[in-house]
This record gives C-alpha cells, structure tokens and sequence, in this order.
C-alpha cells in the first residue's frame, strides 16, 4: 500500500509538493478517491489526498456563491444548499454506485473531473460554467489563486477552466468557488414512447427548442425501468421500446400550462405520459448517476460527447460492433455505452466516436486494458505539443498524476 | 500612462519587404485591398473603443479565410513580427490597441454564417460575423444566442470569445464561455487546429475554456460555433425607485432570496438616474436615489405573477416609484434609458471612461459611498450603472480630453476605483477585459507568482510573445519585452 498523505492545511499540500518534486517521486493526487478507477491507473508511490481540507468556507446565499475546500463532501455542500432552496445548477452526479463502492465524491474531485449532470444543457452549463473561483499549488510547490468569489470576472487567463477537467495533473485544487442557483420549487417530467432513436432524438429537441424551459432531456434506449409507476392512464411504455423522457421545472403554479404545451408539441411522435414530480426526481437520479446503464461489474463503460444528430448513428455502429448497452442524456448528446471488456470494443468505440466528430472519456475498465489503451481521444499534433508546454509549465517535474490522461 | 515595449527596429527597417510579402499571402479582393500600408488608411486602425489610446500599426492585413490568417501568422512567427488581432475594434479596454511594429489581423472580411442547425441548437459563424448578427440568423425560428454585451450591434463573435464577453442578461444565461461548443483556432506557427464542435464538454484538457478570454494572447480564432437557444415566450419589465442605495441593494438580496431569477437586474445610481432621464425622458424618477429595472420571462400570466412577487418584495423596502409594464411597449420605454446611458453621459460630458470592476453585491452600498467621496476628491463626476445580480459595476468617470490634467485625474480615479473592486473581494474586470487598460493594475489582483504562472502558460502557447504583446501583463517581467518610457497620449 503505497504512502498516502493527508495535509490538513495549504501550507501542508505545498510540503507534500516540494517534497516531491524535489525527490522526483509522483503523486497520486485525489480527494476521496472515489474516482480512481476511471481513465488510467496512477503509479506513483505516495498519495496526495485533499481529504483533510474540509468544510465551506464562505456561504453567501443572497449572493449566490459558495466557497469549500476541496475535501469536502458534496453531500455535504448539497445538504447546506437544500437548507437554503439552492443548488449547484450543473447537478453534479453521483458515480458510487457505477464503480461498485460507497465513497462520497469530493468538491474537488467532482471540479477536477469536470462531471455535470442532466441540466448541463440548461443555459446554467457546465460545471466548469459554474467555477468562479480556485486555489491550488502547482508542482512548483506555489499557490496559485485564479478567478474569485464574483459571478463575472475576465481578469487574466481563466485557470479555473484549465484546471476543471485536468483531473489533478496540472495542480492540486485545495478550494474552489462555485456559482448557485435557487433550488426549483417544483418539477415533472413528460415521457413518449418512440420508436426509434432517430425519433428520440426528434422528440428530444423539440422540447429542447421549445421556450417551455426543458431542463432534462434523456433518451433510455430499452425504456422506462420497471417498478417506476407512470402516473397516467395508459400505464408504463412497452417494455423494450426506447422512451424520450423531457423535465420541467420552476415554480409549481407554472408547470401544468407548460407540460400541457409541451405535451402538444410532443404528442406527433407517441403517447405522452406525465411522470410525477417524487418519480421524476428518482428517474433523473438515475439517469445523472448512470444507474440506468446496469454495466455488469466486468464491463466496460465510456462517457461519449456528440453532437445530438450524430447520437443514433453511433448508437448503431456501437451496437453492430459489441452490442452496446446504451443511455442518453443532453438531449442525446450525451452518450454511456457500455459493453464486455476487450480491446476490440474500445477500438470500436474510439473509431465511432471520430467518424461522429464526438469525444470519448473510457469511464471504467478492468486495470490492465485501461493501461493499455488510450482512455481520451489523441489530441492534435499542434496541440499536443502546447499541451506538453502547459503542463511542465505548471508542473516541470511531472510529479502530478503522471499517465492519469495520457500514457 | 501606459507604456508600449521598444518597437523592434529591424522590423520596422523592413516595413516595404513586409508589406510586399503580405501581400502576396493576402490578396486584394472584392471587397478591397487584403494589406493596408499607408499611412492615412492605417489611421482608421490606430484606436479601438478605448480611443484616449492610439498607436498606428506597421501595416493590416484583412484574410478572408482561415488559411489565409494561417499564412500571415506562419510568416510572423518565421520573421519575429508581432500580431495584434482585431475584430470590430469595439475593446473597451484597448485589447485591440496597435503596436508601431505589429500587423494589425482584421477579422471583419470573415463574416459568414457557415451553419444553422435548429435540432441540435448551434451555429458555426466566421469570427467577423456581428454578435446581433448571429441572433437575427437564428431569431425567424425563435432562437437567439444569449451573451449581449451593449456593442452587440457591432462587436464581433470573435472578439467575444477572445474577451469572454457579457452582457445584461449574464445572470441567467451566462458569459460567453458558457455559449460556445467550438472554435478553429489558429496558433502563433500558422497550425490550424479544430477544438470542440457540435458536442457540449470537451474530453482532455479545455482548451475552449482557456482560449476563451485569453485576449489574443495564446491564438487567434477564425470560426465559432455557438449555442443558439429558444427564446422565452415573453419578457416583460418593471422599474423600482428607492430611498437610498443601501435599501434598493435590500431589495436586490430579497428578490434573489426569493428564489427568482429575474432574466435581468440593473441597478442605477442618482447620477446615471438624472443623465439617462435627461437624454431618453424615460419617466425616471429624479427623486431617487437609486433605482432598478428588473426583467422577466415567460408567458403574460407567468411575467404578472413573477412581477407581482417582485413588486410585493419592493414594496417591502419603501419604493419612492414602484412601474410595472402592463405591455411590450411600456417595457421598452423603462429600458430606454439605460439602454442609451453611455449616450446620455457622453451628452453632459465631453468624454468618459467606462470602468468595469465586479464586486460581491452585498458590497455595492459601501463601494458606492466611496466612490462618492473619490469623485469629491478628484473633482470629476461618475455616473455607476450596476448589474446587480451578477457583481458588475460600470463606473462611468467624465473628463475633458483635451484637458490632459483631467485625463490624467479620470485614470488615476478609475485605478482607485479598480482597487476598491479587488479590496472589497471583487475583480479588475467582469467583462470588458484586462487589455492594456488595467494591464499595469494586475499585481493589485495578482501575486507576482501568479502573474508568473499565467505568462508561462501563454510563452506555452507563443513561446516568442508574438501575439498581443503589451496587453494583459505588466511589461516588466514578461519575457522578451522591456518597457520604455510612455509611448502613447491622450488624443486631442
């Protein structure tokens, strides 16, 4: 069991760095670690966790900012949030259960990985949309702050941007601060059996080009999932058949005139049933979290970025290629496929998302395979020579994550 | 005064090669010739909307491509020639400002929309296209895209990307950043490289979100493709008119408290009040001491019920004026004055200078009073127009230009301004960008560390400092520049 340190303060992390770069021996860095097992294992012989740096450390709610170290739990930013009607608009999901263990997710882990959920196609965003503020240390063993604690601020480069997503091997985040919205009053949700998934995607966005304010629009290829009542005479789909299901949410009182018309526009493609708000609220819980998907414990699942059009096609050459289990989100823009793990699989994967001008993130993998192959799309050649810049810009000893992205 | 580096000597010996090389990559055209070179037609290129700075560039050049823009950077980077790209040139913070030896590369010529595409909710425009010019692409289908800075009639996406332009809307639809899913982005080589597309969230590093806002410091971009998004079914406006600017900022924490996100929140100060009123005769109330105007969406039952709640929660506070639009027509007229503010103080002032820090909003009554007492001690007046929901605060300072002594005193004020903003646990700038306005006030917000870090993430990209040299980081301390004594004046 390699060395895991736990710094309770910045100044801690800094040490942990200098120490490192210093004897050149890598750190993993993570804040739980609830997400070691996407993308590729780590080899380094000491764990930097920013467990210890716990607690929110400035809550405005009237100004609709939050600040926290970067350990602490989003259960327990959320908990606070719920006390006060407001939320983390990107709905940042929850992925314990799709890697098979009960570890809370971290602020920063969640920040570091840049993961939203289904209102990510809101005009909300991101949850990098969303990050107004971090601090970290670099592998120059400095801190470094970029952005702040205001809503607009173009003041310099946007690190914070840089660093979501970066998964820990730019710098070590030991604070973030996010931008809220108030927590919707009410929300239901509308579900249309279709046909097909060319009609899905149709169904999708309609509502998404509606002004009805659609704040989740997934498509669940084998249907609702059983023991989910359906709240309207008719029952539940057929089982099998693919189920567009759109969300809409605001205050209460506005919400029957909007599912009405939203009904209206949706009713060309298929029955239009109404999903009440407690088994709304399940239903997209699944669907942020990926639990719709089911991947048995050995397979493989990818997190595929496409544009919507371009969703069915993939759907099919994945499904020709490994008979792919599949879920949608983002109005179809958001792609999990899951499938047996090979080699083979992932290669159909990776060609299938190029020839649909998408991206791949490989989610979850056996060890040995996402070792072996490349867990995010080759980058430019321009490109990956600035990116080789950046990085030992910020981190010159490579003692970061080294191999977390790219081998 | 803002200092420009020492132009490279040997570049300007070789202005007649230079100019005669660029042209051979940038033809004439249609539209005109594709390399100005003289010195009366680069007049036209030597300001941007900060116009107290000039500085005619070595030469411009105008492509009409993205392979064209390719090949002017390919042969900057090969003969050591500085670049400064520019859009419509509406900066407000000097980001498009020449330097003596730089080509000046003019988007404007790349200004076709390329793609719609209404089921997947994008379009792919040329940076020249206009910000407005993309929404009335797309508003025959009820779409539009939602970043609207004031210039939006004639600032161009490309230099909305370059700025991470905002807009009076940003508190529910975001900044630009948040509005964009691609860009071809050109690097200091002349390499084209595609980022993003028509998916939401990139995979790797986001470079989108980095490139975004970098003020021409890492790249150039040619093509945008852009979130479009279906417009609310209505929107309707109400005006509040308050006591003081500690209560109207009361009434701003309870509306949000509320749970309301009013799609705009606009915030004036007695000032921008009597200025706006005496220029639109909008019906603003003179005895105010603060007022907001507050929009938003939905169908007519949802604009009443929500402009009721809000009106109630004013009501609250002792509103000296409390209008709500009963129609369209009403809401334009409570928009009118705002809309034409810079207008309305470019009319009882010769000239002014748009500041455009970001505070935390519970700070706005503290940083107004000290404003207050600031334009007492400098002797020159401000008006403070405020989006209230989001922090950002538009100080506007009048002067004379040609007074050079009232010049001096309007920057000097503008800097305390900025200082107060980064005091108070705000920003130098929420949207118009660091360019070289505040480029010397960036250590008030920054560690040298930090400034450090930034510099090498750009010398990562343009390792020669080629691209927008003198803008955004102070000159001492970056690499390759020394600075010099002042090298521009205010005009007149």
């Amino acid at each position: 069991m390699a060395e895991r340190l736990c710094p309770p303060d910045e100044a801690g992390v800094i040490e942990a760095v200098r120490q490192a770069a210093a004897d050149g021996t890598p750190l993993a860095v993570e804040g739980n670690g609830s997400k070691r097992a996407m993308l590729r294992p780590v080899q380094a012989g000491r764990t930097l966790s920013t467990a210890a740096l716990s607690g929110i450390t400035l809550y405005r709610p009237a100004e609709l900012i939050l600040s926290a170290r970067a350990g602490t739990p989003l259960a327990e930013i959320e908990a606070e949030l719920e006390r006060h009607n407001q939320m983390i608009p990107a709905e940042p999901p929850d992925f314990a259960a799709l890697f098979g263990h009960a570890i809370p997710s971290t602020i920063g882990g969640m920040v570091a990985a840049n993961l939203s959920g289904p209102r990510r196609i809101g005009p909300g965003g991101a949850l990098r949309d969303q990050l107004l503020g971090i601090r970290m240390v670099t592998g120059h063993a400095e801190l470094v702050r970029s952005g702040g604690r205001v809503h607009k601020n173009v003041t310099g480069l946007d690190l914070c941007k840089l660093l979501a997503g970066s998964h820990g091997t730019l710098g070590v985040m030991t604070e973030v601060t996010l931008k809220l919205v108030p927590r919707p009053e009410g929300s239901l949700s509308l579900a249309v059996a279709v046909p097909g998934l060319e009609e899905g995607i149709a169904a999708l966005s309609a509502g998404l080009g509606s002004p009805y304010g659609v704040t989740g629009a997934a498509l669940l290829p084998s249907g609702i999932p059983s023991g989910m009542p359906i709240g309207m005479p008719g029952g539940p789909s057929l089982p099998g058949s693919p189920v567009a299901v759109l969300r809409l949410e605001d205050f209460r009182r506005f919400l029957p005139r909007r599912a009405e018309a939203l009904r209206g526009l949706l009713s060309r493609f298929g029955d239009v049933q109404l999903i009440g708000e407690e088994d709304s609220a399940g239903l997209w819980r699944q669907v942020r979290d990926a639990a719709l998907l089911e991947p048995a414990p050995d397979q493989m699942v990818w997190r595929i970025s496409v544009r919507p059009s371009r969703a069915p096609d993939l759907a099919r050459r994945l499904d020709a290629a490994f008979e792919a289990r599949l879920l949608l989100d983002w109005g179809g823009g958001l792609v999990w496929a899951t499938g047996s793990a090979s080699i083979a699989a992932h290669e159909a994967v990776v060609a299938a998302v190029a020839e649909a001008g998408g991206v791949f993130t490989l989610f979850r993998a056996p060890d040995p395979l996402r070792a072996a192959v490349p867990v995010l799309p080759a980058e430019a050649v321009a490109l990956a020579a600035i990116a080789g810049r950046v990085k030992a810009a910020l981190d010159p000893a490579g003692v970061l994550n080294p191999g977390r992205m790219r081998a | 005064m803002i200092a420009l580096p020492e132009p490279d000597a040997a570049v300007l010996a070789r202005r007649d090669v230079i100019l005669r090389d660029l042209r051979t990559l940038v033809p004439d055209g249609p539209f005109g010739p594709g390399v100005i070179g003289d010195a009366i037609r680069l007049r036209a290129y030597e300001t941007d909307g900060l116009s107290a700075y000039r500085q005619p560039p070595l030469a411009v050049v105008l492509p009409t491509s993205t392979g064209e823009v390719a090949a002017v950077l390919r042969y900057c980077h090969r003969e050591k020639i500085r670049v400064v790209p520019r859009g419509a040139g509406t900066s407000l913070s000097g980001g498009a400002l020449p330097l003596a030896d730089a080509v000046v590369i003019g988007l404007m010529r790349m200004n076709r929309i390329l793609d719609v595409d209404f089921a997947d909710r994008l379009a792919v425009v040329e940076a020249g296209v206009t910000n407005l010019g993309i929404t009335q692409a797309v508003a025959g289908e009820g779409f539009f895209y939602a970043p609207d800075p004031s210039s939006q009639l004639a600032c161009m996406i490309g230099g909305n990307v370059m700025m991470n332009s905002g807009g009076a809307h940003c508190l529910k639809y975001g900044v630009t950043a948040g509005n964009l899913l691609g860009v071809t982005f050109v690097t200091m080589e002349g390499e084209v490289v595609r980022i993003g597309g028509g998916h939401l969230d990139a995979a790797g590093y986001d470079w989108l979100g980095l490139i975004t806002g970098s003020e021409g410091q890492l790249g150039l971009v040619t093509e945008v493709t852009v979130r479009i998004l279906r417009a609310a079914e209505g929107a309707r406006a109400m005006l509040a008119a308050f006591r003081s600017n500690e209560v109207a900022g009361q009434a701003v924490d309870a509306i949000i408290g509320s749970g309301i996100i009013p799609v705009a929140l606009e915030f004036m100060d007695r000032p921008a009040i009597h200025a706006c009123e005496a220029f639109a005769n909008a019906g603003y109330p003179l005895d105010a001491e603060a007022m907001l105007i507050i929009e938003v969406e939905g169908d007519t039952a949802e604009q009443d019920d929500l402009l009721g709640s809000i009106a109630a929660i004013c009501n609250r506070f002792d509103p000296i004026s409390l209008r709500v639009a009963e129609t369209a027509e009403q809401s334009i007229a409570i928009w009118k004055g705002r809309k034409g503010a810079f207008g309305a103080v470019g009319r009882i002032s010769p000239d002014y200078l748009c500041m455009d820090g970001t505070i935390p909003t519970g700070e706005l009554p503290h940083v107004l009073k000290r404003i207050g007492e600031m334009s007492d001690s400098y002797g020159l007046k401000v008006a403070n127009i405020f989006h209230a929901g989001d922090g950002n605060l538009h100080p506007l300072i009048m002067f004379d230009a040609n007074d050079p002594e009232s010049f001096r005193k309007a920057e000097a004020f503008g800097a305390d301004i900025l200082k107060l903003c980064v005091e108070v646990g705000g920003c130098l700038t929420g949207e118009h960008g660091v360019g070289v306005e505040k480029r010397d006030l960036m250590n008030v917000q920054f560690t040298e560390t930090e400034l450090r870090q930034q510099r090498a993430i750009k010398s990562a990209f343009d390792p020669d400092w080629l691209l927008n040299p003198a803008k955004v980081f102070p000159l001492e301390g970056n690499p390759a520049l020394a600075p010099r004594i002042p090298a521009v004046v205010p005009h007149g």
